[in-house]
């Protein structure tokens, strides 16, 4: 039993920087980083609403920028951010759903959503290309 | 999501443990179809001018499922963002970090709806 002084320090338990990354954290902690990405997105998509509504001379402004290089890389950085926290989010519901618990399908699962998430940005946006003309 | 033995006992963390996890699932489930039709949408959309925003929006399926979406996103939102505050924010500040960001969902959410109202009802 420790009955010390409580102002010595105390051991930490191992923190995150001592381990190797593998793709079971790294995907773990992707999935927290993109949560927090779309939400800053989030209050995108209610200025975008606001301009619409507020008219047509403050849609054509975040048009504009959405069309501007910074835009394309913010649509990117979001539409990346959205299939990752997306396939992700799926993955974990099966889990909750009590299934996929195995090692073996644990990487197949986060090998798909590395997969599919990069994926689907790629078509995602070869399609809106493409409907642009 | 209790047991009814639990229950009897009343035992548990502040009897409504799993309240939060459970609705942050719910959110999250809720979401899934919402985001990807929206997602397809904007891309089917991509280069259309106002014109053609607005009378995608005004359509009633159209703006009943932006209100859905919109308040789905800041619903999960918050409770997602939840978690992180609790995690990483120890001090005094943990609880004014908690209802900033609330009130913050809370005010985007409803400036989301009702952007989406008034262009859906505009005459």
């Amino acid at each position: 039993m420790t009955t010390s002084n409580p102002k010595r320090s105390q051991p930490l338990s191992p923190h995150i920087q001592i381990y190797r990354p593998q793709l079971t954290s790294v995907l773990s902690i992707a999935n927290r980083i993109s949560g927090i990405v779309l939400s800053l997105y989030a209050i995108v998509l209610v200025v975008w609403l606001v301009a619409g509504a507020a008219g047509p001379h403050a849609y054509s402004m975040i048009h504009v920028f959405m069309g501007s290089g910074a835009g394309r890389i913010l649509l990117f950085g979001c539409t990346f951010s959205f299939f990752l926290h997306l396939c992700g989010g799926i993955r974990h519901l099966i889990w909750d759903a009590g299934f996929g618990f195995e090692l073996r399908t644990i990487y197949a699962s986060g090998w798909t959503v590395v997969l599919m998430s990069s994926a689907l940005t790629i078509i995602a946006w070869i399609v809106s290309i493409v409907l642009a003309g | 999501m209790r047991s009814p033995l639990s229950r009897a006992l009343g035992l548990g963390s502040a009897k409504a443990g799993t309240q939060q996890w459970w609705r942050e699932r719910a959110s999250a489930l809720a979401l899934v179809p919402l985001t990807v039709w929206f997602a397809a949408s904007v891309i089917a959309h991509t280069g259309s001018n106002y014109l053609a925003f607005i009378a995608w929006l005004r359509t009633p399926l159209v703006a009943l499922l932006m209100v859905l979406l919109v308040a789905g996103i800041f619903y999960h939102m918050a409770l997602g963002l939840q978690v992180v505050i609790e995690d990483y924010v120890h001090s005094a500040l943990k609880t004014v970090a908690l209802l900033a960001m609330r009130f913050g969902c809370c005010g985007l959410a409803v400036a989301g709806i009702l952007a989406i109202l008034q262009i859906a009802f505009r005459r």
